[in-house]
C-alpha cells in the first residue's frame, strides 16, 4: 500500500543518507559567502548552488558576523539551528577585510572550526601567507571557477567523512 | 531543421569570433556552465548586472577625474572594482583596459586616466552590442525548437 511503501522508502533513504557520509539528504552542505561585489555575489551563489550547496550570501564582513551572531547582538538565526560547513570570503572589502573577518571567526569558540576560504584577485605572497597563518583553509585566486568549488567541497567533506 | 542548423552554426561562429577577438575569455565559458533549466537566463542576468555596475563605476570615476584636485586613490578603487567584476564574467578587453588604467592611477596621470575611461566606455558599448546579438541568436534557436549548444 502507498503508506507502507512511503514509510519503507523513507527509512531506506535515511539509511543510505547516513552511510553516504556525514552530510545526508536533510543536512545540506551550507556555505556562507561574503563579497562586496554584486556581480561576484551572483556568480559565487550560482557556483555553489550548482555544486549542490545550500548558500547564504552577504555583502560584508559585518553582515557575516551579524548572521553568525558574533556581533554581540542577537543573531537572526537561532544559534542551535545555524550549521555552516564553510565560509568563503572576498579579501578586499570596504570596512572589514576578509582577513579581519577570518581573524574574528578564528577567535570565536563557536565558529573557529569552520573552514574559511579567502578569495582574491591578487596573487600577493605575503598576503597569502598571512591568511594561511591565521588559519584560512585556502586562498583562491579570482575569478572563481566551478572546479575550485568542487575541489574545496571535496576536500572539506572528505575530511569530515569517516 | 535547415534553419535551425544554420542558426546554430551562426551562433558557434559568432561565439568563436568573440573569443578570438578577445572580447570574452575562459571565464565566460565558466558562466555558460552555470546556466541550466533551473537558471535558464543566468548568463544574461549576470551580464546585465555587470553592465549596470560598469556604468555606475564609470560615472563615479568621471566625477572624480573632473575635480580640480583628483583623488587618484578613489579612482583606483573604482578601477579595482571594475577589474574584478569584468574578470568574473570574462569581459577580457575591459579587464585589460583596467590593468592599464590602474597604472595611470598609480602614476597620478589624469590624461592617461581619462583616455582609459574613454576606452572602457568604448569596450562596454561593443561588448554590450555583441552580447545582445549573442542572446538574440540564442533566443532564435530556442524559438526554432533547438537548444543552445553546450560550450566545451
Amino acid at each position: 500500500m502507498a503508506t507502507a511503501g512511503e514509510i519503507l522508502r523513507r527509512s531506506l533513504t535515511d539509511e543510505v543518507g547516513v552511510s553516504k557520509g556525514s552530510v545526508s539528504g536533510s543536512e545540506e552542505f551550507h556555505v556562507l559567502a561574503v563579497d562586496d561585489s554584486f556581480v561576484d555575489r551572483k556568480v559565487i551563489e550560482r557556483l555553489l548552488k550548482i555544486s549542490s550547496c545550500k548558500v547564504t550570501v552577504v555583502e560584508s564582513g559585518s553582515r557575516a558576523l551579524q548572521y553568525l551572531g558574533l556581533d554581540g547582538e542577537k543573531s537572526s538565526v537561532g544559534f542551535n539551528d545555524l550549521k555552516i560547513n564553510l565560509i568563503m570570503t572576498d579579501y578586499s572589502m570596504p570596512g572589514m577585510t576578509g582577513y579581519e573577518l577570518l581573524k574574528k571567526i578564528k577567535e570565536s569558540s563557536a565558529f573557529r572550526e569552520i573552514p574559511v576560504v579567502i578569495m582574491s584577485s591578487e596573487n600577493i605572497l605575503t598576503r597569502i601567507d598571512r591568511c594561511l597563518e591565521e588559519g584560512a583553509e585556502e586562498y583562491i585566486i579570482k575569478p572563481v571557477k566551478l572546479s575550485d568549488v568542487k575541489r574545496i567541497k571535496d576536500v572539506i567533506m572528505g575530511g569530515d567523512g569517516k | 531543421m535547415d534553419v535551425l542548423s544554420q542558426l546554430q552554426r551562426q551562433l558557434a561562429d559568432f561565439l568563436a569570433s568573440l573569443y578570438r577577438e578577445g572580447f570574452v575569455d575562459d571565464q565566460f565559458t565558466q558562466l555558460q556552465k552555470l546556466q541550466d533549466e533551473s537558471s535558464p537566463d543566468f548568463v544574461m542576468e549576470v551580464v546585465s548586472l555587470f553592465f549596470e555596475d560598469c556604468e555606475k563605476l564609470v560615472n563615479n570615476m568621471a566625477k572624480v577625474l573632473e575635480q580640480q584636485v583628483v583623488d587618484f586613490k578613489q579612482v583606483d578603487s573604482h578601477v579595482h572594482q571594475l577589474k574584478g567584476s569584468s574578470s568574473s564574467i570574462g569581459a577580457a578587453r575591459i579587464r585589460n583596459v583596467c590593468i592599464a588604467f590602474k597604472t595611470f592611477c598609480e602614476a597620478q596621470n589624469r590624461e592617461g586616466c581619462l583616455r582609459c575611461l574613454q576606452q572602457v566606455n568604448h569596450e562596454h558599448a561593443q561588448l554590450k552590442a555583441n552580447l545582445q546579438s549573442l542572446f538574440t541568436l540564442e533566443r532564435q534557436i530556442v524559438a526554432a525548437g533547438g537548444s543552445v549548444p553546450a560550450m566545451q
